[in-house]
């Protein structure tokens, strides 16, 4: 659960009871997190939890109604130009001049952020050489791809040295190609020792990123903790099985029901895609499938691991799914299906 | 205490002058490259004045001309120094709809962000667009020259000139409010015709108000337009100016005592 120790030290970001409203709707509602300098935290829920929200509040740009917030020790509201000054933001807003060319952005952040003349160009060109763009330097920003964009936003929010770096759903909308150079890009920042709070909807995202997670739904924190420990709690992985031979699909799935292994849900057969989808908890029940299955003779196509999916973590943590507030099966159903 | 370490300008939460000065150089400097790369940004600038001119000189210039008691180029002497007026309070809508996309791109977040004071970003915007109305006033009066306007008192047009741009500079405010509460840029564009259309020919700037309806040369009479528009013309042609230069000035400083706070809290206090 979500430490609540004020009293730690090396923490880059506090928050504290953290509340929202717009109108009705209670965007952050009793927020509590903190995350370790030189450390990523990775903020993990579906859309509406919150997470933007939250973000906007810790760089300034949103004033919260109720709780309180520290960033590299500067109070959101008593300290925002200090705070600014050492924050980066990267987001699905706080966005680049789309009209300018990469360069002519870099330069200007680096200006705005009191750089003299000089620096600032050799930061524009450091960084855009950095994030592989240098060729793209003198092109509006309008023109690049989508990964050239989140490369050059990152760029943007790296000019001023930041100590914490807010990224919003840093991939959302990608190829799963791009968003893997992102990931690189955010783990070479990372080696930098800038301390990272992400926000994301992915499981896959938090793991790649992240050493330590907060869950949120609807405005609360419902879960955090080192991401090992988190993973261990929804069931860990899942192994997903196809037959080389389709009419094998059955038999395959009493094998394994036959095993009685049991993780977040019991085995389901997925007759369009031909596989057959079954959650583990260790590698010895992967091997314990494996040895399972071979020893029934069946040929397989192939085996690949898959991250329990965000619908499926909160499955697990909250018993209801993670976009639906109302729910298609009845609660009881779908907890004991996460048991 | 945290153990980050900073630096020691973030200690001092003050922006001193030269930084301001530093920051909406940068802005401004970002609003010329937008005219550099996108030149037909300036269209408007460029035509509105062009079009205006000939529009209203030769399609009204006669028949107005005639009851001023002269002809065309009697009313070509009444309606350019109206059109300076006219121009300056048009292009300064560009101000809120500029505000309004540097909003909906989430540019606008990224400098909130930004340990800089947030009236230079307000303040280079509204130097560009003052720059722009300088040149639309230029265009203007070549047209006009080519169209027979006779200048006769330099002084009295770069005093038009800079009353002009003092009132538009008043009327920005409006804009600017409207640029950062309303959702679009279309929408700033449909609100701000709907404020313009009704102020501008509701003027003498146009035609004489002598032949207008009580209930409207009221109106008239009240219409900053009207009085900036008199103004012009008596330090241009010659003729009274005090009594509409005060009033004029007058508007100016009262728009902007009321508009300016309620623009910089708006844009302060935006979510």
């Amino acid at each position: 659960m979500t430490r609540i120790d004020t009293q730690t030290s090396g923490a880059a970001v506090t928050v504290r009871g953290l509340v929202k409203h717009y109108g009705e709707t209670k965007a952050l509602d009793g927020v509590d997190l903190e995350v370790r300098e030189g450390t990523v935290m990775g903020v993990l829920g579906p859309n509406g939890a919150g997470k933007t929200t939250l973000v906007r509040i810790l760089s300034t740009l949103l004033q919260a109604d109720s709780g309180q917030a520290t960033v590299a020790g500067y109070d959101v509201v008593r300290q925002p130009r200090q705070l600014r000054r050492v924050i980066g933001l990267t987001g699905q807003y706080a966005s680049v001049d789309e009209k300018l060319s990469g360069w002519e952005n870099l330069y200007m952040i680096g200006r705005l952020l009191d750089l003299p003349r000089k620096e600032a160009r050799a930061r524009a060109d450091g960084l855009l050489e950095r994030f592989s763009l240098t060729e793209a330097a003198k092109r509006p920003a309008a023109t690049y791809s989508g990964g050239m964009r989140r490369r050059l936003d990152l760029a943007a929010s790296m000019i001023g040295r930041p100590a914490v770096l807010f990224l919003d759903e840093p991939t959302t909308g990608l190829d799963p190609r791009t968003r893997n150079e992102v990931w690189d890009e955010v783990k070479r920042m990372v080696g930098d020792g800038v301390t990272v709070l992400l926000t994301t909807q992915y499981m896959e995202e938090a793991e790649q990123l992240a050493s330590e997670l907060t869950v949120v739904d609807r405005g609360q924190v419902i879960a955090g903790g080192a991401i090992e420990a988190l993973k261990a709690k929804v069931g860990g992985r899942a192994l997903r099985i196809r037959p080389a031979d389709p009419t094998q699909l059955r038999p395959l799935a009493g094998t394994l029901d036959e095993l009685g292994i049991t993780g977040l849900a019991t085995t389901t057969v997925d007759s369009d895609r031909g596989d057959v989808l079954v959650p583990i908890l260790s590698d010895e029940q992967l091997t314990a499938v494996v040895g399972a299955v071979t020893a029934r003779g069946i040929t397989l196509s192939s085996i690949t691991t898959e991250l329990p999916s965000l619908d499926e973590v909160f499955l697990s943590l909250t018993g209801h799914r993670a976009s639906a507030p109302q729910d298609a099966m009845p609660a009881e159903d779908l907890q004991e299906a996460a048991v | 205490m945290s153990a980050v370490t900073v630096n020691d300008a973030a200690t001092d939460a003050r922006i001193p002058l030269r930084g301001h000065l530093r920051h909406t150089g940068a802005l401004i400097r970002r609003n010329l490259l937008w005219i550099r790369k996108d030149p037909e940004s300036m269209a408007d600038a460029l035509l509105m004045p062009v079009i205006f001119t000939l529009l209203f000189v030769f399609v009204f210039g006669g028949s107005i001309g005639q009851a001023l008691g002269g002809g065309q180029d009697r009313y070509v002497q009444y309606v350019i120094p109206g059109m300076i007026a006219m121009m300056s309070m048009t292009l300064s809508q560009g101000v809120g709809t500029g505000f309004s996309q540097d909003f909906n791109s989430g540019v606008m977040d990224r400098f909130r962000s930004l340990p800089i004071g947030r009236g230079s970003v307000l303040f280079a915007k509204i130097s560009v667009e003052l720059l722009r109305m300088l040149f639309a006033t230029a265009v203007l009066m070549i047209v006009a020259v080519a169209v027979g306007f006779e200048i006769t008192n330099w002084p009295g047009l770069f005093a038009t000139v800079a009353l002009s741009t003092a009132f538009a500079s008043s009327i920005m405010w409006v804009f600017l409010t409207l640029g950062v509460i309303l959702k679009n840029a279309q929408s700033v564009q449909a609100m701000g015709f709907l404020v313009l259309f009704p102020l501008q020919f509701g003027s003498s700037i146009f035609a004489p108000t002598t032949s207008m309806p009580g209930w409207l040369q009221a109106f008239t009479d009240y219409n900053p337009l009207s009085t900036l528009a008199d103004a012009a013309r008596g330090l241009m042609v010659g003729g009274p100016v005090a009594h509409d230069l005060w009033v004029t000035l007058g508007w100016s400083v009262a728009i902007t005592a009321v508009m300016a706070p309620v623009a910089i809290h708006k844009f302060r206090t935006k979510n």
